[in-house]
């Protein structure tokens, strides 16, 4: 009993794995298409980017002021409070503003994603487009996940100038550290290489979001049920993905 | 469409279905719920697959066609779909210009010009600025008639284009279908099983069931046909050859709990 179901599930795994691979083809050949038509692609950063931009900067602050604090509190044990900027950027730009980003990314514009895709499937607009001879790959998933991956690494650079004024503020307003030292430490930690793995980072969650997202909306069940349940893998595929991936790109780059 | 076996899940839709759409008429195909008459359009647009046999659309088998060929055919031909499908995120001018504007270099002071004649056509003119959702069902239906018709289509298809509507929609929409019918010569082929409706406009019909057209010819011959099934579907009845009551069973062993476990 138990076999059949391990064999169901891995069947199952190795049959979703199939779909999302010829659906990436298909939207990276959507990709070439929709490029000629910028103005969706606008639209979409601002939908995905723009929209997600309050919660991206509130959670940035939150975390750059935690940082501040808990920085101070474990640095002046070994004496090196000073230390806290340097400490702040780098966890931010390494790890903290990619991955934070990307599952609040994930849960704010991957659902919506997912959901309005859905939902066009099961208002038949999908279909009524390919009638009209328009190809809902290029009109609607590309842009979709287009903007995705580009409006990803900017919510991030974002979180981490947020989060390190959040720190600052923490650090130097209220804990009284020198604010020349707490940007010079800055400044002297962080390099071309920790700046590279956060971009790089957050155009890979990024791309692998955007595609969790679009796909789940374009192969869910047409109904109220199957659109939910969609958003709902949408949310936990991205988070647990972004995680892994976390986890080898930081290997990559050590 | 010759000898077309379709079947979803090993479940089979069409066994053998023969249908041939006369050009320049309205063709009218009838059926009881779930008989597969909205998976018949989808044949034609070649979004399906026939299993096997042919579905034959503008003299060339839709299987043969390659993808961008597909996309050919289907800039000839419009489709109105049951719930109206307008895409939600642009307006009603928007939604009526969408096919022009993908498929057209013309200037925006000509697809205008255009929009407002199809609109006014279904009687929507002023409504080009409201958005889809606050549309009524019947005007939506009637913005999705002024979108197939916007590309002055070959072939127009109408999947249950009288669902729902009000009896000054339905008189327009009718209408409106042998208008575009006769002064514009465009193919119709209507989906519906509104029999009453049907019959004011069709030119030939056929009614479709067990995967197959059961009869066949103009609306009126179908009215004296002396077949069960075209007289159990033209008389709305209950008892016939086409069963109502989905298979279950027997229905007072199964009240008086007789295979409760």
């Amino acid at each position: 009993m138990s076999s059949r179901l391990r064999r169901g599930t891995l069947l199952e795994g190795v049959r979703r794995f199939g779909v999302t691979s010829i659906f990436l083809v298909r939207l990276l050949a959507g990709c070439v298409s929709a490029l000629a038509r910028p103005g969706l692609i606008v639209a979409q950063i601002f939908n995905a980017g723009g929209r997600s931009l309050i919660i991206i900067m509130l959670s940035g602050l939150f975390t750059g002021m935690v940082l501040g604090l808990l920085g101070q509190d474990v640095l002046q044990r070994f004496g090196a409070e000073t230390a806290l900027g340097q400490l702040a950027a780098l966890a931010l730009l390494k790890q903290l503003g990619p991955v934070l980003t990307a599952l609040l990314f994930a849960g704010r514009a991957g659902t919506a994603l997912t959901s309005e895709i859905g939902l066009m499937k099961a208002t038949d607009q999908l279909t009524a487009m390919e009638v009209m001879a328009v190809d809902p790959m290029s009109y609607v998933a590309a842009p979709r996940f287009l903007g995705g991956v580009i409006a990803m690494p900017l919510l991030a650079a974002i979180f981490n100038v947020i989060g390190l004024f959040g720190a600052h503020l923490i650090g130097v307003g209220l804990l009284g550290i020198d604010r020349g030292t707490f940007w010079s430490q800055t400044q002297s930690a962080v390099g071309m290489h920790d700046v590279t793995e956060g971009i790089v980072k957050s155009l890979v969650f990024g791309a692998v979001i955007s595609l969790i997202a679009v796909n789940e909306g374009y192969q869910s069940e047409p109904t109220a049920e199957g659109v939910g349940l969609a958003t709902t893998r949408t949310v936990v595929a991205s988070s647990v993905l972004t995680l892994l991936l976390d986890y080898v790109l930081t290997a990559a780059f050590l | 469409m010759r000898d077309v076996h379709y079947a979803i899940d090993g479940r089979p839709i069409f066994a053998g279905l023969n249908i041939r759409v006369r050009r320049g008429l309205i063709t009218a195909v009838m059926g009881p719920s779930g008989t597969g008459k909205t998976t018949l359009l989808r044949l034609i647009t070649g979004q399906l697959f026939a299993d096997s046999g042919t579905v034959s659309v503008f003299g060339r088998d839709i299987a043969d066609l390659s993808s961008s060929e597909i996309y050919a055919a289907r800039r000839r031909m419009g489709m109105l779909f049951q719930n109206g499908a307008l895409l939600t995120d642009i307006n009603v001018f928007d939604n009526v210009a969408f096919p022009v504007r993908e498929h057209t270099d013309l200037p925006e002071s000509v697809i205008r010009k255009l929009v407002l004649t199809k609109l006014e056509a279904v009687g929507l003119r002023g409504a080009a600025e409201l958005m889809p959702g606050e549309l009524s069902g019947g005007m939506a239906r009637r913005v999705a008639l002024a979108r197939a018709i916007v590309m002055d289509p070959e072939v127009l298809l109408y999947d249950e284009p009288f669902v729902g509507l009000d009896p000054i929609s339905l008189g327009v929409i009718l209408r409106l279908i042998k208008q575009m019918n006769q002064a514009l010569g465009i193919t119709s082929v209507v989906v519906s099983h509104d029999v009453q409706e049907l019959a004011t406009i069709a030119d030939q019909s056929y009614l479709l069931s067990g995967g197959c057209v059961v009869a066949a010819g103009a609306p009126q011959e179908l009215a004296k046909s002396d077949s069960e099934t075209v007289h159990q579907f033209m008389t709305g009845s209950a008892e016939g050859p086409v069963k109502f009551h989905y298979p279950a069973p027997d229905y007072a062993s199964q009240l008086l709990g007789a295979d409760e476990k």
